[in-house]
């Protein structure tokens, strides 16, 4: 378990440097711009205390306000995909009984049900993201556009990391 | 009372959730009324450390632009200079110019973060507090307008772009006077809208927008961008404008930071007729 904690402190310091010293440079046509660091949420483990799970998407989602000048809005749309993950994963996989420390990876939980995982949370976190970015509803279609394009984008390039992470010897199980 | 506790530890998931949300929530909202951020702001010191580094790195690949531009302003500056003018008048002499009193002087700075593709896009710039940049001072570059100092640290400033939804900047058609308001709408950097222009006013692609110069955020008459298609929008009575703006917002470097030395002498000014009307 102590490596675990270590892992997951690694996961969040390389991808808050990812998002704003890489992401936040390139431009992607002006619309879109992928917030994959809620990759560091998915990839808590399972059966993760409610609380930790709470408050470490809350740190995550407040370090990339602090590089971002957006003051509370990641915080809340992280501590949201946070509060949804359990029910979605109950959800999408019809049973509750995992091992203990089961972190969802593509080698034991299947790219379908990755895929599945990514698509929703990602939706989530973006929609509130992007609404509270605007503030209002008058540009609402605009906003959806861009929820989708960016939300695309952020779930393509969470699944290249779910692939980079999948350890080749765990796969053979 | 007992069961109250119960109640909340068993469903302590939720409750904990709607608190994290809630303070969330009214950072967002605080936010909103109040621009000036007390939290999180990337003049902050680790924040703006980390940027100033990554910028030290990615600074060598703009040096051969740079260079450019800086001869394009040395160029443009020594235009002004006492030598390229013919003095054709020998009988009069200047001893000490009172006709023209400095009101703006203009401190360079270099951006370390920006970002264009949000709705709401902000600035970190590496200078502060300790190099005058106060809150509220105007940003510009020297062929177009940036954006307004929303926070500053001693050594770091964090400024509001132009490409903001709160922003809006007070513009005027150069060939004929008539004042607009222009903000942007989020499409592209590069696009402004120039609203409230009254359909009587003959305005066409291709005219000139200066800045005001009616607050004292920007100097009169710096080049703001170029007119570039005219509509009426359906129910509006007034002209709405796409603007092709100067400034390229994905290729910012230097900027200048306005600093309006007159700026105490006419708020005084100002509040005192205020005072007195009422």
């Amino acid at each position: 378990m102590g490596s675990g904690i270590l892992r997951h402190i690694g996961h969040f310091i390389i991808l808050v440097v990812i998002q704003v010293l890489i992401l936040n440079n390139i431009r992607f046509g002006g619309y879109i711009n992928p917030y994959v660091y809620v990759l560091f949420v998915l990839l808590l483990p399972i059966d993760i205390p409610g609380w930790l799970l709470l408050f470490s998407s809350f740190s995550m989602g407040l370090t990339i306000d602090l590089f971002f000048d957006t003051q509370g809005m990641h915080a809340a749309a992280t501590v949201l995909l946070a509060f949804a993950r359990p029910g979605i994963i109950r959800m999408i996989s019809g049973r509750s009984d995992f091992d203990p420390g089961t972190i969802p990876m593509v080698s034991n939980m299947g790219i379908q049900w990755i895929l599945l995982y990514t698509v929703l949370l990602v939706l989530l976190h973006h929609s509130l993201l992007f609404f509270l970015e605007i503030f209002r509803f008058s540009e609402f279609w605009i906003t959806l556009g861009r929820i989708g394009l960016s939300g695309g984008i952020t779930t393509l390039m969470v699944l290249i990391g779910f692939l980079l992470l999948d350890k080749p010897e765990k796969r053979g199980r | 009372m007992r069961n109250l506790f119960r109640f909340i530890i068993r469903y302590y998931f939720f409750f904990l959730f709607l608190l994290l949300e809630t303070v969330a929530l009214l950072l967002v909202i605080q936010h909103q009324h109040y621009q000036r951020a007390w939290f999180a702001s990337s003049a902050n010191f680790v924040a703006g450390n980390f940027y100033r580094f990554s910028s030290s790195i990615t600074d060598y690949f703009s040096l051969r632009r740079v260079n450019e531009q800086l001869a394009e302003e040395n160029a443009r500056l020594l235009q002004f200079t006492t030598e390229s003018f013919l003095k054709t008048d020998r009988q009069v002499f200047t001893f000490r110019d009172t006709l023209y009193n400095r009101r703006f002087s203009y401190i360079n700075a270099e951006v370390i973060s920006n970002t264009v593709n949000r709705r709401n896009n902000y600035l970190t710039l590496n200078k502060g507090s300790r190099h005058g940049i106060k809150p509220d001072m105007g940003v510009i570059t020297f062929n177009g307008v940036v954006g307004i100092v929303a926070n500053v640290s001693e050594n770091f400033s964090s400024v509001i772009s132009f490409l903001h939804k709160d922003m809006q900047i007070s513009a005027r058609l150069k060939k004929n006077d008539y004042i607009g308001t222009l903000l942007w709408e989020g499409y592209h950097f590069r696009e402004g809208t120039l609203a409230y222009i009254p359909t009587h006013v003959d305005m066409n692609p291709g005219d000139t927008l200066v800045t005001s110069g009616f607050s004292v955020i920007f100097p009169p008459d710096i080049f703001i961008g170029t007119i570039s298609e005219v509509e009426i929008r359906r129910g509006d009575n007034f002209f709405t404008a796409k603007v092709e703006l100067a400034t390229d917002f994905n290729n910012l470097k230097y900027v200048q930071v306005v600093q309006d030395l007159m700026n105490e002498e006419l708020q005084e000014l100002e509040q005192q007729t205020q005072a007195g009307a009422r």
